[in-house]
């Protein structure tokens, strides 16, 4: 049995300030008031992770999806020793985040949220001062920023200024910077967000690959699409606690009573629930204000009969929404809540 | 597992990462150079200008006045490059550009990556001192006194003072938020000139006893004192073992205040 790539135990976060924003590079979670429930903050302290156990097998291609403020920047932050935990433990190939950060540090990319290149040095320049900052040789180190920028599709920039390079450019010499070490773990902290469809599929491609070659790979997401596409298991966290983790296929089954569909009324849904319930292949329903939730195991083929019961009760259908099942619906489940 | 996932062969040493964190500031320093020296050295340079060569010449300064003046203007230019070539970029990067991550992300500890910002910062002051020198000279002309024969002590009481305010630069830049940056300027940063004996000796300072005490606070008064003592032999300076030992308590309060805020603002 060998080690896995990452293993966490009982891991907690408080921040007693707030914590920094994410979307701005910078490890921690997103205070939202609207959110989290009162016992999440109570007096300045914000638990952004809650007893946390993880493992993440080597070669492994893993999601932690959750929403803003779920706790998965902190998550990362921690795993790549820029955050130090409240209590708990999380080891990363063998070394301990708090007690040998440095072995750490020497076996981990990190591409942030948001990207933060050097801006006083160019694209070479920031792949090739970076590879010094982990002992490798100037001239190794070229060869590889060469390589690296021309799979990315970047090798024009390669003496441009990073300021000079567009946002999904920024991101790919993130990647390239990341990988320049040849680490065995890489951690990407919701690596899609803010990209033109055109360059996340450019991404999605580059982590196949890298994934292909055997690295470790650790993703935050908040699309469910993404983890289910690209990973070989998912955790679903929220408000800092683990809900499910398990294939994206798994979990899938896991979601309720089969395709979500919302009916979208002209008022209130509330006089609808009870007559919908009685129809053959409806699940559940729930009622929330003038959308009418209804889960069914017969897919689309419950509309009909539900538009009729609608206008039966004098309700116009205004739109209609109609999901399979999937991560989104599984964690609408979990959460009761949206996942965007 | 394929060979791309193998361990670096070479893992780094502690000093080869610093050399290379280092190399990075030099080489970012080297393109800035004409507007770090603007920066840093044309205040100093235009007091030398208007106190050193005007109003001697105008008859309102006596020619001894120079003598006090240069070493005064070496420290300022000396305290002033160091602290803000570390503290400048430090607020940017924890303030919103956050660049300095993929350095705290090199496999060496905290420490060192703050360490190493001081040694940038001490090597930065060296050049704009070394720059404003001869340029003073220059301007001032012959200066009764200026001697160079206590060299090494010059280059122990640079290197002390460089460090004093390059570990100031830490606490600064670590503490500071990018929005007070030019309230630290006008708050922090002009009291600690003109009152940090940099225009003239501390003894002189007995004609208001209670401001004669109150400077000591000021980490200027030592190393202009200081520079006094090493280039200007002749002008009332405060003893040499004072002024060493008043940096090296400095050096160690703003290392370990620095170091914590450091810390803090690294970690997220």
């Amino acid at each position: 049995m060998t080690e896995p790539a990452i293993r966490t135990e009982r891991l907690r976060k408080v921040y007693t300030t707030a914590p920094p924003k994410t979307g701005r590079g910078a490890p921690g979670i997103a205070p939202d008031a609207s959110r989290g429930p009162a016992d999440r903050r109570s007096g300045g302290e914000v638990v952004a992770l809650e007893s946390l156990d993880l493992q993440v097998e080597s070669g492994e291609f893993f999601g932690l999806l959750g929403p803003n403020g779920a706790g998965k920047t902190t998550m990362i932050g921690i795993c790549t020793t820029r955050v130090i935990p409240t209590s708990g433990t999380a080891i990363i190939e063998g070394a301990d985040v708090l007690t040998q950060s440095t072995l750490v540090r020497q076996r981990i990319g990190v591409v942030p949220q948001r990207p933060n290149p050097d801006s006083s040095l160019n694209v070479r320049e920031n792949l090739v001062f970076h590879a010094a900052y982990f002992g490798i040789p100037r001239s190794i180190a070229n060869a590889r920023a060469r390589d690296l920028l021309a799979k990315l599709g970047i090798a024009e920039k390669t003496e441009a200024k990073v300021m000079q390079l567009s946002g999904g450019q920024q991101q790919r010499l993130m990647i390239a910077r990341a990988l320049i070490h040849e680490p065995r773990v890489i951690f990407l902290d919701e690596p899609t967000v803010g990209l033109d469809p055109q360059a996340r599929l450019g991404l999605w491609t580059i982590l196949r690959e890298l994934h292909a070659q055997g690295r470790t790979i650790v993703m935050t997401t908040h699309y469910m699409e993404e983890a289910d596409r690209l990973c070989d298991r998912v955790a679903v966290i929220d408000q800092g606690r683990l809900l499910a983790i398990d294939t994206p296929a798994a979990l899938k089954a896991r979601a309720p009573g089969g395709t979500m569909i919302d009916l979208m009324l002209d008022g209130g849904g509330d006089g609808i629930a009870d007559a919908a319930r009685a129809i053959a292949g409806v699940s559940s329903v729930q009622a929330n204000g003038n959308t009418l939730r209804v889960y069914s195991e017969r897919g689309g083929e419950v509309i009909a009969a539900l538009v009729t019961i609608a206008s039966e009760h004098g309700r116009q259908v205004r739109d209609i929404h109609l999901a399979p099942p999937s991560l989104e619906t599984l964690f609408i489940s979990l959460t009761g809540r949206q996942l965007t | 597992m394929t060979a791309a996932v193998t361990d670096n062969a070479q893992r780094a040493t502690a000093g080869r990462i610093f050399f290379a964190l280092f190399l990075r500031d030099i080489n970012v320093a080297r393109r800035e150079l004409p507007y770090f020296l603007l920066r840093t050295t044309l205040q100093p340079l235009l007091f030398i200008v208007v106190f050193g060569l005007l109003l001697p010449r105008m008859g309102y300064m006596s020619e001894a006045y120079k003598a006090a003046l240069l070493p005064g203007v070496l420290a300022v230019s000396l305290a002033f490059s160091s602290v803000q070539s570390v503290a400048l970029p430090m607020v940017a990067d924890f303030g919103w550009t956050r660049e300095i991550e993929d350095r705290l992300l090199a496999p060496i500890s905290i420490e060192l990556i703050a360490l190493e910002k001081i040694v940038s910062g001490v090597v930065q002051g060296l050049i704009a001192a070394i720059f404003v020198l001869p340029i003073a000279r220059l301007i001032m002309g012959p200066i009764v006194g200026l001697t160079a024969t206590h060299f090494a002590l010059v280059i122990f009481i640079v290197l002390l003072g460089a460090t004093a305010f390059s570990v100031l630069g830490l606490l600064m830049g670590s503490l500071v938020n990018p929005q007070q940056i030019g309230l630290m300027f006008s708050v922090i940063v002009a009291p600690m000139i003109f009152f940090g004996c940099a225009y003239y000796p501390w003894q002189n300072l007995s004609v208001f006893p209670a401001m004669k005490y109150a400077v000591l606070i000021n980490p200027l008064v030592y190393v202009a004192e200081g520079m006094r003592g090493v280039l200007t032999p002749g002008m009332p300076h405060m003893d040499l073992r004072a002024v060493s030992a008043a940096l090296i308590v400095i050096i160690a309060i703003f290392w370990t205040l620095g170091m914590r805020s450091f810390s803090k603002r690294a970690m997220g």
